[in-house]
C-alpha cells in the first residue's frame, strides 16, 4: 500500500516537473501546428494522471528486502559507477577483476571463489574481446605501458 | 510465384557458407542464453547488439545472427523450465506447469525432446505464416498515412499495457516514462535541444541500447544480489534421452492448434509470446477437459505452450517487419537492432531491400532445422550449461554489458546512465511496473511524435483528422478495447500461478 502511494506521488511530481520544463522549450520560426512542446506536455499529463490513480488505488506492497540487502544493493551501484569511471584511465584488466570479484562475492559470499571468478572473468573476457571479436581494449593503464 | 522467386533470392543469401555459419553460431548461443535462468531472450539479444555492431557485420549478416539468437533463445527457454521449474524467460512460464511434474516423474528426457519437437512445429509453421502474411500486410501498410501510424503506435502501447501487465495505470506510466525519455535531445523539426537541462551529453538523446541493457541485464544482477543466487541449483537429474514417438504422435493436433493460436497472438502488436503460450495452454486445457489431467505432467501440456510460444515468436516478426511496431519485448529489442543497423522497418523494406527481408526469412527456416538438430540429440550439452553457477554468470553478464555499451560511444556517461537504468529497473519491477513499455516508448517515441506532427501539418491543425479514415478509426477502437477489456476479463482469464514443491 505505502509503496504504491509513494510511487504514485513521485510519478505525479516528476511528471509535473516534466510538463513545467516542457513549457520552456523554445519554438523555432519554422512553426508546425503542433510544435515541439505539445507532445511532451501530453505525455507528462497522462503520466501525472496515472500517478494519481496509482496513489489512490494502490496494489499490495511487494516484499522489500531487509535493510542489509539494501546496503549491499547500494554498494553494488557504487561499485558499478566507480567501474564506469575507472574503465578508461585504468585499463580493462584491473578494474574488471575487482568489480567482478565484488559482484560475485555479493551473489555468493565466499571470498576465495569470488576472487578467482573475478580474475578469471577479467582475463578470459579480455582475450575473447581482444582476439575473437577484435575490440580495441586497453589492458593496463597507459602510464604503466608507456 | 513471386513468393518462390523471392524465396530463391533469400536462400541464395542464407545458404552462403558465411551466413550459414552465422546462423549456426546464433542458434547455439541463443539456446544457451534461453536456457540460463535470468538471461532471457530480450536480455541476451540486448547484450549482444552492441557487440555485433562493433564487429562490423553488414546488415543482413547481423540480422541473421541476431534472429537466430532470438529463435534459439525461444527454444532454450524450455530447458530450465522443465529441469529446474524456473522459466528461462517469461513465455516459458507455461511450460513449467506440466514440464516440471513430468521431469519429476522421471521423464525429463521425454519432456525435453517432445518440447523440442513442439518448438520446431510452432516455429516452422509461424515462419511459413510470416512468409505468406508479411508481404500482404506490407501492401496494406502502404495505405497508412501519419494519422494511421499514430493510432497504430497507440494501439501497440494499449495492447501491451492492457494484456501483458496486472495494472493498467502502471503500464501507462511505464509507456510515458519511455516516451518522455525519447523526447530528450535535439528536436528533429526545429533543430533545437529539448529537455536536456543543458547537459551536453544529452543533446544526442539517450541511446535506446543503454536503456535496454540497463533495464534488462543490470537490473537482473541486482535481483540476483537480493536473492543471493538461490533457486538455481539443479533440480532434476536427466537420464538417458530417447525419442518418445508415441507422445509426439499423440500431441500432433495439439501442436498444430497451438501453433495457430500462438501465431495469431504473436501478430497482434504488443501482445507477444507470453500471451501466445498462455492462450495455447488454456485452449488445449479446455479441449482436453477434466480427464486431460493438465497440470499433472501430461505430454500435451508440454507440447501446447512450447508450440504456442515459438509460433508467437515468429508471428511477432510480422508487425515488426511490415509496420515497424514490435509485438513483444524481444521483438522490441530486435527493432532496436534494425534501427542500429540503419534499416527502417515498414512496407518500403519489402520493395527496397528484398534481400534483407527474404534473406532473413530463409535464414529463419534454416535456423529452425538447425535448432531441431541441436536441441534433440545435443540437449545434454545445454543441460551442462545450466550448471554454470550464478556467481560466475552474473558478473560475467555485467562485464559484457559494460564492454558492449562502452564500445558504442566510449564515454563513461553512457555507462553511468546504464547503471542508473539498472537501479530504476530494479525498483520498477519490485513495484510490478512492466519495463517492456519503457523500451517500446524509447524506440517509438520519436516516430509517434513525428506521425502526430505530420498529420497535423497535413490537416492544418484539425484534430479530427486523426479519426478521418476507416483504418484509423478501427485502430483507435481496437486500442481502447485492448486497454480496457482486460480490466474486466482479469477475473475470467486468471493466470495460473507457478507450482511450488
Amino acid at each position: 500500500m505505502a509503496s504504491d502511494r509513494i510511487f504514485g506521488a513521485v510519478v505525479t511530481l516528476v511528471a509535473l516537473a516534466y510538463v513545467a520544463s516542457a513549457t520552456q522549450i523554445q519554438s523555432s520560426f519554422m512553426a508546425d501546428p503542433v510544435g515541439p512542446k505539445t507532445f511532451p506536455i501530453l505525455i507528462g499529463c497522462v503520466a501525472a494522471l496515472c500517478g494519481i490513480i496509482v496513489a489512490l488505488k494502490p496494489d499490495p506492497d511487494p516484499d522489500w528486502p531487509v535493510l542489509a540487502t539494501f546496503g549491499s544493493l547500494g554498494l553494488a551501484v557504487v561499485v558499478l559507477v566507480g567501474y564506469a569511471y575507472a574503465l578508461k584511465p585504468l585499463g580493462f584488466l584491473i578494474p574488471t577483476a575487482i568489480t567482478a570479484s565484488i559482484l560475485s562475492y555479493q551473489i555468493e559470499p565466499r571470498a576465495g571463489r569470488a576472487v578467482l571468478a573475478g580474475i578469471g572473468l577479467s582475463v578470459g573476457l579480455f582475450l575473447i574481446f581482444k582476439f575473437a571479436l577484435g575490440l580495441g581494449l586497453v589492458p593496463f593503464p597507459k602510464s604503466l605501458t608507456g | 510465384m513471386e513468393l518462390l522467386s523471392n524465396l530463391a533470392i533469400g536462400f541464395e543469401i542464407a545458404l552462403s557458407p558465411y551466413t550459414l555459419m552465422l546462423a549456426v553460431i546464433g542458434c547455439f548461443i541463443g539456446t544457451i542464453i534461453g536456457a540460463l535462468p535470468g538471461l532471457g531472450p530480450s536480455n541476451g539479444v540486448a547484450i549482444l547488439i552492441p557487440l555485433t555492431f562493433t564487429m562490423g557485420l553488414d546488415a543482413t549478416s547481423a540480422l541473421v545472427l541476431m534472429t537466430s539468437v532470438y529463435y534459439g533463445a525461444m527454444y532454450g527457454g524450455r530447458i530450465s523450465s522443465i529441469l529446474l521449474n524456473i522459466p528461462g524467460d517469461e513465455p516459458a512460464l507455461m511450460t513449467t506447469l506440466d514440464g516440471y511434474p513430468m521431469a519429476k516423474a522421471g521423464r525429463a528426457g521425454d519432456a525435453l525432446v517432445l518440447s523440442g519437437v513442439a518448438s520446431f512445429v510452432g516455429a516452422f509453421l509461424a515462419t511459413i505464416g510470416l512468409m505468406l502474411l508479411a508481404p500482404m500486410l506490407a501492401r496494406v501498410a502502404f495505405l497508412f498515412g501519419p494519422a494511421e501510424y499514430f493510432a497504430l503506435y497507440l494501439l501497440a502501447f494499449a495492447t501491451l499495457g492492457g494484456m501483458a501487465s496486472n495494472n493498467q495505470a502502471k503500464a501507462a506510466i511505464a509507456s510515458c516514462i519511455g516516451l518522455g525519455i525519447a523526447m530528450i535531445g535535439v528536436d528533429n523539426n526545429s533543430g533545437l535541444p529539448r529537455l536536456t537541462g543543458g547537459n551536453m551529453h544529452l543533446f544526442d538523446g539517450i541511446d535506446f541500447l543503454v536503456a535496454i541493457v540497463g533495464l534488462f541485464a543490470i537490473a537482473e544482477v541486482f535481483f540476483f544480489i537480493e536473492s543471493h543466487g538461490k533457486n538455481t541449483s539443479i533440480g532434476v537429474k536427466l537420464e538417458k534421452v530417447t525419442i518418445p514417438v508415441k507422445d509426439i504422435m499423440e500431441s500432433g493436433w495439439t501442436m498444430l492448434r497451438s501453433s495457430v493460436v500462438g501465431f495469431i497472438a504473436g501478430v497482434l502488436p504488443g501482445a507477444g509470446a507470453s500471451l501466445g503460450s498462455f492462450l495455447a495452454y488454456m485452449s488445449e486445457k479446455s479441449i482436453a477437459g477434466e480427464k486431460g489431467g493438465f497440470g499433472t505432467g501430461v505430454p500435451k501440456g508440454v507440447a501446447a505452450p512450447e508450440a504456442g510460444n515459438n509460433a508467437a515468436a515468429g508471428g511477432a516478426l510480422v508487425p515488426m517487419l511490415t509496420l515497424g511496431v514490435p509485438g513483444s519485448g524481444t521483438t522490441a529489442v530486435l527493432l532496436a537492432l534494425l534501427m542500429t543497423l540503419n534499416i527502417t522497418p515498414g512496407p518500403m523494406l519489402f520493395t527496397e531491400r528484398p534481400e534483407v527481408v527474404w534473406g532473413l526469412i530463409a535464414s529463419l527456416l534454416i535456423a529452425n532445422f538447425v535448432l531441431l538438430l541441436m536441441n534433440v540429440p545435443m540437449v545434454k550439452i545445454f543441460v551442462k550449461v545450466l550448471q554454470v553457477p550464478p556467481w560466475v554468470l552474473l558478473p560475467g553478464v555485467t562485464m559484457i554489458s559494460f564492454v558492449g555499451i562502452y564500445s558504442l560511444s566510449g564515454s563513461y556517461f553512457d555507462l553511468v546512465l546504464m547503471v542508473g537504468f539498472g537501479a530504476l529497473g530494479y525498483v520498477l519491477r519490485k513495484l510490478d511496473v512492466p519495463t517492456v513499455p519503457i523500451i517500446l516508448g524509447i524506440l517509438l517515441g520519436g516516430h509517434m511524435e513525428d506521425a502526430l506532427r505530420r498529420a497535423m501539418v497535413l490537416s492544418g491543425g484539425e484534430w479530427q483528422f486523426l479519426f478521418s479514415s476507416k483504418i484509423s478509426i478501427g485502430l483507435w477502437v481496437v486500442a481502447v478495447v485492448g486497454f480496457v477489456a482486460p480490466m474486466f476479463l482479469r477475473n475470467v482469464l486468471k493466470k495460473p500461478q507457478r507450482i511450488t514443491d
